[in-house]
């Protein structure tokens, strides 16, 4: 049974991103494991714009599996409170694997303008890609059988949790 | 071949056509009011625009005169960056006599994805759903009498963003009801999601007693109708009716029944004013209630097009 305690991963991707942040940067979270970090990651690096400063991105409207598994229902719409022009994006994710919520996300920040860059850090790189898409930083690289299906959880208290259950074809989503 | 089951959804109970909204379930109508919440904001984007249909075709099919909503599907549909086609059916094949199953089968043979679907007569959306192949998702944007199912969740697309909650309020329908497609959707719609009162408001030719079979509360008073309202939606009155002695005139009409700001004061402080359109002022709104304060007529027009957005993301997502 695979254990990964996601608080201990989160303080090394709380590290990662200090070491990754520039001046004119913004956290934007990957809907919904990734906003949960990024909020966090907001508040306990004390980042400009406040607790409410971090952008949340969601991939739904430029999902490559639309025309066989349709519009995902209960996403939370994306809310960038600040400018993408010339912007440094700090993206944020739970877990990184097919590299297709990547690409989608990419997109989709792009209707909202031209960011200065790009730049990808998630909690877990579980392999198994898809596309030519990398992490500048992942506080755990394993790998995991495609059969497996690894998400991340919050707590009401808002500690994190990872849970891992069989992967059905219905709730794929990395 | 009948259908079995609602032919609006498939085996996993997922909306595959939109032709009404009676006997669709609150979750699925939730579910598109949710969505279209999404699409409103790609309004505020610099891409105003997303690729959930690109490389489909959706036909706009016409068989009666409509700018408005034609115009506001076409425009969800570019939004969903398909390739819409609009079909001036009324003066091309039908015209020259070709059925409208012969039609669809042509315009099929075009690949078409999607067909929207206006028709003088009720149900001519539902025979179409029967006739296409798997993969072709119909939507109904107005049949006869019967259903606009479209105008009905923009309807309420407009009352949850301004009311939060469909459990508490009182909606007053005022006009000619029993002609009203847009009436009949808004009351299935309404008692779906929980409104507790709905009144039918208007004179004994145009709100029938038998409209209480749907659950409504008939008001031939004004005052009656519309105090302590927390909606108000009039409807167009149709000129139609008029020569069908339905009505003495439409200076009668306006007296006893259009919305002026003296009947408005007797709803609710904070009572929304909604119209489907077009409105005709001094016949059942004036303008002052028109270009009022709690008038959302506009807005209505706007979150139109995010509802339609949603509705054909949703149908063409899912497979027959």
């Amino acid at each position: 049974m695979l254990e990964l305690d996601a608080e201990a991963l989160y303080g090394e991707l709380r590290q990662g991103v200090k070491g990754l942040w520039r001046d004119g940067a913004a956290l934007v979270g990957i809907w919904s494991g990734g906003a949960w970090l990024a909020e966090r990651l907001q508040k306990d690096l004390g980042l400009p714009g406040g607790e409410q400063g971090h952008g949340v991105i969601s991939s739904t409207l430029h999902r490559d599996d639309f025309g066989s598994r349709g519009l995902a229902a209960g996403t939370d719409p994306t809310r960038l409170p600040f400018d993408i022009d010339g912007r440094h994006i700090l993206l944020i994710d739970d877990v990184l694997y097919t590299g297709r919520t990547i690409r989608a996300v990419v997109n989709e920040l792009f209707d909202f303008g031209r960011p200065a860059s790009v730049t990808l850090a998630v909690l877990v790189d579980r392999g198994g890609r898809e596309l030519p898409v990398g992490a500048a930083f992942a506080a755990a690289r394993l790998v995991l059988p495609a059969a497996q299906r690894l998400s991340l959880a919050r707590a009401d208290g808002g500690g994190f949790h990872f849970s891992v259950s069989p992967m059905s074809p219905m709730n794929e989503k990395a | 071949m009948l259908f079995r089951r609602n032919p609006q959804l498939n085996k996993h109970g997922e909306l595959i056509h939109l032709l009404s909204i009676e006997g669709l379930p609150k979750a699925v109508l939730t579910q598109i009011l949710d969505t279209a919440g999404t699409f409103l904001s790609v309004n505020d984007r610099d891409v105003k625009k997303v690729p959930l249909l690109r490389g489909k075709s959706v036909f706009n099919l016409f068989f009666e005169n409509s700018t408005r909503t034609r115009t506001t599907f076409e425009i969800a549909a570019k939004r969903l960056s398909a390739d819409v086609i609009n079909l001036d059916i009324a003066r091309s094949s039908t015209a020259k006599g070709e059925s409208l199953l012969d039609t669809i089968a042509n315009l099929s043979a075009m690949h078409a994805d999607m067909f929207i679907v206006r028709h003088a007569e009720s149900g001519a959306p539902y025979l179409i759903a029967q006739h296409v192949a798997p993969h072709v998702h119909v939507v109904n944007a107005g049949d006869g009498r019967h259903a606009h199912p479209t105008q009905g969740l923009l309807d309420m697309y407009t009352i949850r963003h301004f009311k939060k909650d469909f459990t508490q309020i009182t909606v007053a329908i005022v006009g000619d009801i029993v002609h009203s497609r847009v009436a009949r959707s808004d009351i299935h719609a309404l008692t779906t999601l929980g409104v507790p009162e709905i009144r039918a408001v208007g004179p004994k030719t145009l709100v029938t007693g038998d409209l209480a079979a749907m659950g409504v509360r008939v008001c031939h008073s004004m005052e009656e109708g519309i105090r302590g309202a927390d909606i108000i939606i009039m409807l167009r009155l149709q000129n139609e009716r008029m020569s069908g002695a339905m009505l003495p005139s439409a200076g009668e009409f306006y007296k006893s029944y259009g919305l002026t700001p003296e009947k408005l004061a007797l709803a609710k402080p904070d009572c929304i004013v909604m119209h489907p359109g077009p409105i005709n002022r001094g016949v059942e709104i004036a303008s002052e209630v028109a270009d009022g304060s709690h008038s959302v007529i506009l807005p209505q027009v706007t979150f139109g097009i995010a509802v339609r957005m949603a509705v054909m993301s949703t149908i063409a997502g899912n497979q027959a």
